[in-house]
């Protein structure tokens, strides 16, 4: 728990992290990204990716690595993975099972390799039916810490404790990457979602670390909202939402709730940053176990992940045409796999993702 | 252990006696429109009224008046009107205390669509009661600076209380005729934790085949509800989960402002509440919408066995909202907290 705070402070004034890419290293013009496709559909989903890919000939390379359970048995198999990551810098990935010891993959990913900004944008698609228009927000969720420290013990038989943790350091590094990320992209709110009501000092380090750092951004507008009313009013009226900053927990079920709202878990990509990585994967993580192997899963958030992968790489002509192209099969409703209504397949609906890169190339 | 059944009173009592505290805010003026439209339902009850403040003792605990508690240990049914935190150092959250006082250790939340308010959802209909463990986990309130910028909060589980709401969940599920129960945790994370919770659900789920039980992430649910409500029935889960989850339901059908809450304690007390703020804006105009702590009240007849009554009140209350004519500004009319119930009391006299 101690070695959080270790690490040297960040000095306001400097940006927590640049989303724009550090020069990678090519070899031969094209840049290695790590691909780990996890568990359940996940490697289905990867396929999508990856024939997408190379019909575009984009200048990306795969290095592949398994991660399911059975590979996990192997201790070294994971370490070899994040260290993979560190030396390229730039991933693609699936959900990882959790295996049956205590240990939690997902979770010592992002501590291992301190990928502390995980970002959802919830977009409405005007092709999918949906119970509300107009939505898009984007919810930054902090990934290291919080209720996610896995630190539990039962203090005496029949009784749990669990901790979770809040530090000032990470919470005023999450609160300036998501004011940042709001003046990149010129996002008018910043909302900080909290239940320091209850959870006083805890929720409420956050919550004052948020309203610091508001202040270095007298342009953007700051809200502080209690977490069941923001869930409450989610599904009211989503369209108030701008940006949205919170700890891991609350930014877990916010952005699954939210990814609910515009059309699940099937269409939704996120990007999760580091000081020097960036992640990128569906963002609602689930991998549907049920469904292995049967091509029925939805890759557009897979794919969507890898055009802003794309664009991450500063190849956005190629990144750009990817999304354009996944938004319009998904809007002309079409081609459509199950959780959107229709039949499709998985194969199915990278074909069509493919047939529309055509068409936009002729036009 | 006490199960929550369906308090019986004794036949020859023509009178029960509940106690009502207003609480705060539109408080009494709410509590004023549910004694109107009870007495014009003729509903055998006597209210006795009480205030519940928080006084801070030396020691630094929190409690509540001798006379309120005396009253709730006497008539075991209460009704609890919106309060006010006091704002201030070593204030713990007024429900925070009257939950400990009162052992009140599940909290039933019901979600149900309401017609004429019309949400998104309507369409579909959503009918599912959630069952929050209401004494324990995130809201233990241990916190502790551990070194300068670095604070640890304890969330506590414990197998006694996960028993217990457990337990009450399914006696519910099977005296209301509800078919599935699904627990909402995040034991991939908190394997400990949620993992005792799970456990608990797991065991007493054996002693009720009839009842179908499955278990559910809690990120999952969120996706899924909002997608699809119908498909979910009744709820259980932890304290923190519940807290978010029941206000993500109560918005699908229309806001705080329609939500009913039980809260089941021990020895037979249950206290029903609203669960939306004091809205002191509306105070000046008597402009308060009463309805979700009359269902709540509505709630505490059927516990009470009073169903005849309750069901004739909740008619005239459907029927107004239905006709929209007389409604209240939170759900888009122009009626006052008064006239509203006016109108309710008129379809009661029929």
């Amino acid at each position: 728990m101690l070695r959080h705070i270790t690490k040297p402070a960040l000095s306001v004034g400097r940006a927590a992290v640049s989303t724009a890419a550090a020069p990678r290293t090519k070899y031969g013009g094209k840049t290695t990204v790590t691909l780990i496709p996890g568990d359940g559909v996940g490697p289905e989903l990867a396929e999508s990716v990856t024939t997408i890919f190379k019909e575009m000939a984009v200048p990306v390379e795969f290095e592949m690595i398994d991660l399911n359970r059975e590979q996990l048995k192997d201790e070294g198999a994971f370490d070899y993975a994040i260290k993979s990551l560190k030396r390229n810098g730039v991933g693609l990935k699936g959900v990882i099972n959790r295996s049956a010891d205590f240990r939690h993959h997902n979770v010592e990913f992002r501590g291992n390799l301190d990928v502390y900004a995980n970002v959802v944008r919830c977009m409405s698609f005007e092709g999918i039916k949906t119970h509300h228009t107009g939505i898009d927000l984007i919810a930054i969720r902090e990934n290291t810490e919080g209720e996610y420290s896995c630190l539990e013990h039962e203090s005496v038989p029949g009784v749990v404790e669990s901790l979770k943790i809040i530090t000032r350091e990470k919470s005023m590094r999450i609160a300036k990457f998501a004011f940042d990320y709001a003046r990149e992209h010129n996002r008018k709110k910043v909302t900080c979602i909290h239940k320091a009501n209850i959870m006083k000092q805890s929720d409420g380090l956050f919550k004052a670390c948020c309203k610091e750092v508001s202040e270095d951004y007298p342009m953007i507008k700051y809200e502080e909202q209690i977490v069941d009313n923001t869930c409450q009013q989610l599904v009211i009226n989503p369209q108030q939402f701008d940006v949205m900053v919170m700890p891991n927990l609350y930014g877990n079920l916010v952005s699954n709730l939210a990814a609910g709202l515009v059309g699940g878990a099937g269409v939704v990509p996120s990007k999760s940053y580091g000081e020097n990585i960036a992640v990128f994967e569906p963002g609602a993580r689930h991998t549907w176990m049920e469904m292995k192997g049967m091509y029925v899963a939805n890759p557009s958030a897979m794919v969507l992940s890898g055009a802003f992968m794309l664009k991450h790489l500063q190849l956005h002509e190629a990144g750009d045409v990817l999304i354009k192209a996944v938004k319009r099969v998904i809007n002309r409703g079409e081609v459509r796999s199950r959780d959107l209504g229709g039949s499709c397949t998985t194969r199915e609906m990278t074909r069509a993702f493919l047939a529309e890169l055509d068409a936009i190339h002729s036009e | 252990m006490f199960l929550g059944r369906a308090a019986l009173r004794s036949s020859t009592r023509a009178l029960h006696t509940v106690t009502l505290f207003p609480g705060d805010g539109i408080g009494p003026q709410i509590s004023e429109s549910v004694k109107n439209i009870f007495a014009a339902a003729e509903v055998p009850i006597q209210w006795e009224e009480r205030q519940v403040y928080p006084i801070l003792e030396p020691n630094g605990k929190t409690r509540i008046p001798e006379d309120a508690v005396e009253s709730i240990f006497k008539n075991k049914i209460g009704l609890k009107g919106p309060m006010r935190t006091a704002i201030g150092k070593g204030h713990v959250s007024l429900n925070l205390t009257i939950r400990r006082t009162f052992g009140l250790y599940a909290n039933v939340r019901p979600a149900k669509s309401v017609p004429g308010v019309i949400t998104p959802y309507s369409a579909e209909g959503v009918d599912c009661v959630i069952m929050r463990e209401n004494t324990e986990g995130e809201y233990s309130g241990i916190e502790h600076t551990v070194v300068p910028g670095v604070v640890q909060s304890v969330k506590l589980i414990t197998r006694e209380a996960s028993r217990n709401v457990a337990e009450y969940a399914f006696q519910y599920a099977k005296d209301h005729g509800r078919k599935n129960i699904v627990a909402l945790h995040k034991a991939n994370i908190m394997k400990m934790s949620d993992g005792m919770f799970l456990e608990q659900c797991r065991e007493v789920a054996a002693k009720y085949p009839e009842i179908s039980y499955k278990e559910m992430y809690l990120d999952s649910a969120c996706l899924k509800i909002v997608s699809d409500p119908s498909k979910f029935d009744v709820m259980v889960m932890p304290n923190l989960y519940g807290d978010i989850f029941s206000d993500l339901t109560a918005g699908l059908i229309g806001g705080l402002g329609l939500a009913p809450s039980g809260n089941m304690g021990k020895d037979g007390i249950a206290i029903y509440e609203a669960v939306h703020g004091t809205a002191d804006d509306l105070v000046e105009q008597n402009k308060g919408n009463p309805t979700a702590l009359l269902m709540s009240a509505l709630m505490m007849l059927r516990h009470m066995g009073l169903k005849t009554h309750a069901d004739k009140i909740e008619g005239a209350v459907l029927e107004t909202l239905k006709e929209r004519k007389f409604v209240t500004g939170d759900i888009g009319g122009t009626a006052t907290n008064p006239e509203y119930a006016a109108e309710i009391c008129r379809k009661i006299k029929g």
